[in-house]
Formats: structure tokens, sequence, C-alpha cells
């Protein structure tokens, strides 16, 4: 009976998160473009309500919450599906939705979809490898297998984004780093950009006479075609079509550089935008919180590197190591097990809200910035697979944040996974990541005052 | 030079609704190949006959300026945008017969180039009469074009064209609606082309001739007539 509440319990909560889902996919991922494939829509909310339960139930594994039983049972359940959506489902539609955009190869859809997602389960089986992960003794389709090479994926592309916004994140809030930008340089950009735009228009315009005094002449204008006319073109060479390709040459080249003005002058905008948002209040604050960022940034790095060097995994999680030095060294006295309880309850929920808002945001930002109309189904499919697999692999590391006793269901669900290495690859790319963001933003930083210069 | 006599129409609508290929078409007669993202504006010059077939036929350019992006963009590629608004003689919104929100879009698309911008959290009340008022005192002339007929199918087809018809109404436009890959839309004689050039012998008429029939005369005495709400770039 407790079996039945418990389960209800949970599909009601799961209803929860695919409505949630379902609008967050309407109101901010899709309000450009208009859903005609409710597939997708589907899929997305699907594997965002299968993800948000994985971290329910570690919620609910601290608090103790419903049956343990039950709980496994749907931990299992739940496991199964998330690896069903995202190695068969997403992976196929991703090719499907592919196949569809070109029109080559719309006769047999199906057909090409199947190949392309053969060719991604190799790969994906391929991937398992180099890497260490688990013991040989398991099957070949076992949840292991799955949740292992799933987990190298999404922990290699958590490290990245916290490398990243690690170091991207002092850099937008730090006022100290903003170039100066004054309205003289944006007007005399916009001018420069202004004069091209009517060089290109008057060149055009002698391009069009050409054209149109041609056509009455009742000359038509075609490129020597075939063995005759090649010859042909050799010796009775029309002079004006040879003047017409030079200056199409220069409509091209003077169209390169109206697109290069262009960005040039949004990004002098953007950074004046920026200059007078830090001189607000809220500026002030984010430029305070910068140096903040910046210190937990480095130290960050720094443990990644001490991490590596004396190839040291962390032993004991962080809660149970703060209640040890207050225990220990300041010598105040409390109940260990009820507030270990509740502050790893906090702590993982935390981690968890922090961890979903910034996806959500990275991923709307990222959507935003490269979709359009053509490609929205296949990206926002690719934000679902990369959103799934992000999730599973934060349970893996969660683990790492829990007291021993909450960390038993993982690891018996997940079974015998070198969860150490997940940690060590962690901090390797993390490492990777932040310092190749430093040289990246390092020399975009160099590079742009230099532009200005040469006005 | 040629800041003097340009006729400057602006394309504007949503990405990827087809307005370089319908610049292209227009200017060429020819459909366009390979279309890719616009970036910033591009331009393309079409020779335009006022007046065709009766004595007063003079030949004008008529310059189309593509303005890529969309209506969303953060205000630094707003304002960037703004640059290329100057000096309008004309509008083409053009919109995708298949996707509602690019129709939507083009009362933003109207009011950020006539600079009378909508507030920023972007309610838009679409009652018939709220948006009369608006465009009621605009004099630029505009033109509303809906692409992709061919991707409708035949059943829908009377549904999407009353809706359009009522699109246009709201700006006092007229409306064309075709396939930018089929140039046979366009074709001469039709009845697409007969409003085409109608639409372009308005906007060389509010541009060179007063209602009177008298031509407004050279660059430098047109500063005292006055740009109404356009804003112009000082180029000095």
């Amino acid at each position: 009976m407790s079996f039945l509440i418990d389960s209800g319990i949970m599909f009601t909560s799961q209803v929860l998160f695919f409505g949630f889902g379902w609008l967050f996919f309407m109101r901010k991922l899709f309000k450009d473009y208009e859903v005609r494939q409710y597939v997708v829509q589907v899929i997305f909310s699907v594997t965002f309500a299968f993800s948000c339960t994985m971290f329910e139930l570690i919620i609910f594994e601290i608090l103790g919450v419903l049956n343990s039983s039950s709980r496994y049972f749907h931990w299992k359940l739940n496991l199964c599906v998330i690896l069903l959506i995202l190695v068969f489902m997403v992976p196929f539609y991703i090719g499907y939705f592919v196949v569809s955009n070109i029109r080559l190869l719309h006769r047999q859809k199906l057909l090409f979809a199947c190949v392309l997602w053969l060719t991604f389960m190799y790969f994906f089986w391929k991937l398992g490898d180099p890497f260490p992960i688990l013991s040989p003794k398991h099957g070949i389709l076992s949840i292991e297998q799955l949740i292992s090479r799933v987990g190298v994926i999404g922990v290699t592309l958590m490290a990245l984004l916290s490398g990243f916004g690690a170091v991207n994140c002092p850099y937008t809030y730090m006022s100290y780093f903003l170039r100066n930008v004054t309205d003289a340089d944006i007007l005399a950009l916009e001018r420069r950009l202004l004069q091209t735009m009517d060089m290109i228009v008057s060149k055009k315009k002698r391009i069009a006479v050409a054209h149109r005094t041609m056509f009455q002449r009742g000359e038509v204008h075609n490129k020597p075609t075939g063995f005759w006319g090649m010859i042909k073109s050799v010796t009775t060479s029309v002079p004006g079509s040879e003047n017409l390709s030079l200056i199409q040459q220069e409509v091209d080249a003077l169209e390169e550089l109206s697109r290069q003005l262009f960005l040039e002058t949004a990004d002098l905008h953007a950074t004046k935008e920026r200059i007078e948002y830090s001189k607000t209040f809220q500026g002030k604050y984010f430029n305070f919180m910068g140096y903040f960022f910046s210190i937990y940034c480095v130290w960050k790095i720094f443990m990644a590197t001490i991490n590596i060097v004396f190839d040291r995994v962390g032993k004991t999680d962080p809660v149970t190591r703060g209640i040890e030095i207050t225990v220990n060294y300041l010598g105040i006295q409390f109940d260990v097990k009820f507030w270990s309880q509740h502050i790893s309850f906090i702590l993982v929920g935390i981690i968890i809200v922090t961890s979903i808002r910034g996806l959500l945001i990275t991923l709307t930002k990222f959507f935003y910035a490269i979709s359009s109309s053509k490609s929205s189904n296949v990206i926002v499919l690719l934000l679902a697979q990369i959103m799934g697999m992000y999730f599973v692999s934060s349970v893996l590391l969660i683990r790492m944040s829990m007291p021993p006793e909450y960390r038993t269901i993982i690891t018996e669900v997940l079974g015998e996974l070198q969860f150490n290495f997940y940690h060590r690859w962690f901090d390797v790319i993390f490492l990777v990541s932040a310092l190749s963001s430093i040289l990246f933003l390092y020399l975009a930083h160099k590079q742009a005052p230099e532009k200005h210069m040469a006005l | 030079m040629a800041a003097l006599d340009r006729v400057k129409v602006l394309v504007l609508g949503d990405s990827g609704v087809g307005k370089s290929s319908l610049v292209h078409l227009l200017c060429h007669n020819q459909v366009l190949g390979n279309p890719s993202w616009t970036v910033g504006c591009s331009v393309d010059v079409r020779i335009h006959d006022y007046k065709e077939g009766t004595p007063e036929e003079k030949t004008y350019y008529i310059e189309l300026w593509d303005v890529g992006g969309s209506v969303g963009s953060a205000t630094s590629v707003k304002s960037t945008r703004a640059v290329f608004y100057n000096l309008l003689n004309g509008i083409i919104l053009v919109h995708d017969l298949t996707n509602k929100k690019s129709s939507q879009n083009l009362y933003r698309w109207t009011l950020e180039a006539l600079n009378r911008d909508v507030a920023p959290t972007g309610v838009l009340v679409t009652n018939g009469d709220y948006d009369r008022e608006q465009f009621a005192d605009n004099q630029i002339p505009l033109l509303v074009i809906g692409t992709k007929l061919d991707q409708i199918p035949e059943t829908k087809r009377n549904e999407v064209l009353t809706r359009t018809a009522f699109l246009a109404e709201d700006f006092n436009a007229e409306e064309i609606n075709l396939d930018c890959t089929n140039p046979r839309y366009l074709a001469a004689g039709s009845s697409n082309a007969v409003k085409l050039s109608r639409f372009f012998d308005k906007v060389i008429e509010k541009r060179y001739f007063l209602r009177d029939g008298n031509q407004i005369p050279g660059f430098s005495e047109r500063k005292r007539f006055g740009g109404g709400t356009l804003k112009s770039l000082h180029y000095d």
C-alpha cells in the first residue's frame, strides 16, 4: 500500500516537472519561433522531468521521505528511462531532423536517420575504451556500461562549463577590464560604415546599368560554356564583362568590410552600455562581487592543481569535515546526526538548484545566439541531450558532497563505477578549461584596442 | 553625389523569412542560389521605370536595404541598426506565411524603423484601432510581402490569406504573397508586378514630387522642408 502512495507522489512530482519544462520551452526558448513539431517539445520536457526527478530522489534520500525499497525501485526505473531517452530517442530524433533539413535525402528520411544513429552508437561505444571506467565483469548492455559512458561525456561538459564560467564571471563583472569608448569613436565608426555602404551602392548601380544596356542590346551575358565557348572567348572577349567582374570583386570585398564594421560598431555600443551600467548602483555591486569571484576562481584552480599533482581525491565530504572541525577544534558539542542531515540537505539543495538554474540560463543564451528558423529543432534536441547528460553526471559527482550514510543508494543503483576516476577527470578538464579561457580572454582583450588604434 | 538623389527602401523582417532571396529576385530577376545569413546590412539596386508607358517615364535607381537580425536583439545591436534607418523613403515588410510570429513581429519592426519604440516589456496590444492610430500619421509608404507561399497546403490557404489581408489593412498597405524561389509570381503583367510597380511609383512620388505635382528641388534646399519625424545623420 505504501508503495502505491509513494509511486503516486513520485508520479505527481514528475508531472509537475514536465509542466515546468513545457512552459520553459514555450516561454523562453521558442519565444520567437513557431512550434511545428510537438515531438521536440515533448522530448525536451520529458528529459527535463526525469532529470529533476533524480535530484528529487537524492533529496528524499537525505530527508528520509518515502519507503526505502520504493525509493530504490524508483531510482532504477528513473535511471533506465533516462538512459533510454539519452542513448536511443534523442540521438535518433537529432539524426531525423538533420536529415529532413537536407533536401537531397528527403525521400528516405528514416533510413538515413537510422544510419546516423548507428554511427552515433559506434562512437559512443568506442568512447569507453581509453578510460579505466569499470571492471570487465559486466555484460554488454548493462546499465553500468551505458552510465559510465554518459558520465564521461557529462563530466567533461560540466568541467568545461565550470572552468569557463569561473573565469568569465569575474571578467564580465569587474569594470577594470572595460575598454574606454567615447561617443566620438562610435560616430566615427558609423560614418565609415555608411560611407562603405554608399560605395557599394554606387558600384552596384554601375553593374545594374551595364546589365540593362547589354540586355536591351540583345546580348545575353553568359559565361563562356562548353569547349567552343572557351576557344571563342580567347580571341573575342567582351570588354564590358571583364570590367563587370572586376567591379563585382570590389563589391564583394566592400561587403565583407561592411560586415566587419557593423560587428565592430555593435561591439562598441555594447561596451558603452556596460560602462553606463557600471556607473549605476547595481553595476557597482556586481563589480564588488567580481573581486570575490576572482578570488574564488583562483582558489579553485589552485585546489584542482593540488589534487592532480598530489594525486589526492577528497576522502571526506565538506559536511562531515565541517562538523569535525567545529567539534574537535572549536569544541562545540551538538547532535551530529541531526545537524548533518539538515546541513547536507541544505548544501545539496543549493548545489542542485544553482546548477539547474545555471544550466538553463546558459542553454537559453546559447540557443538565442546560434539558432535560426531552420535549425531550431536540431539545436533544441542537442540542448536536451546536453542537459540530460549534465544532470546524470551531476548525480555522480554530488555523491562526493554527501555524508557516507546517504551515498549508499547512489552506489547501490549505479553499481561498481570508479567514482574517483570521475573526480580526477573533472579536475583535469576544469584546469584545462580554466587556463585556456584565461588565455583566450587575454588574447581577445589585447586584440580589441589595437583594432581601434588602426582607425 | 549619390546621397543627393537616392531613393532608399528598407526591407525589414524576422530572421529567416526570405528577405535576401526576395531582394535578389527583385533586383536581378533571378532566384538566389545559396542564401546565407545576413550580417549587418546588404544593399542591392533595382532599376525602376517611373510611370512606365506614359510620356513622363523616367528611370530611377531604387536602393533596397536588407537589414538583418531579429526584433528581440540586444539594445546595442538595435542602436547599431538604427544607423541604416536614416532618410527612409519606403519600407517593405517581409513575413513568413508559415510562421505566425514573424507576422506579429512586423509591428515591432515598423515601430523600430519609425523611431517610435514600444515599451521594453514588449507587450503589444494588437487591437485594430490602437494600431491604426500609431500608423495613421505615417508618411512613408509600406508594402507587406508574405513569403514561402508554396509551403502552405491548399486547404489552409484561405485561412492564411485572410489573416494576412487583415495585417496589410492594419498597416494601410498593399500586400503581395509569393514564393521567392519561383520568378513567375513577379512575372511582367501579373497583379503582383503591378502592385510592386505602384508601390515604387508611390515611393518615388513622395520623395521627389510635392502633392501638387511640382518636383521637390535639390538637396541643399530640401532641408528647409524639414524631415518630419525622420532622424538625420550629419555628415560634417
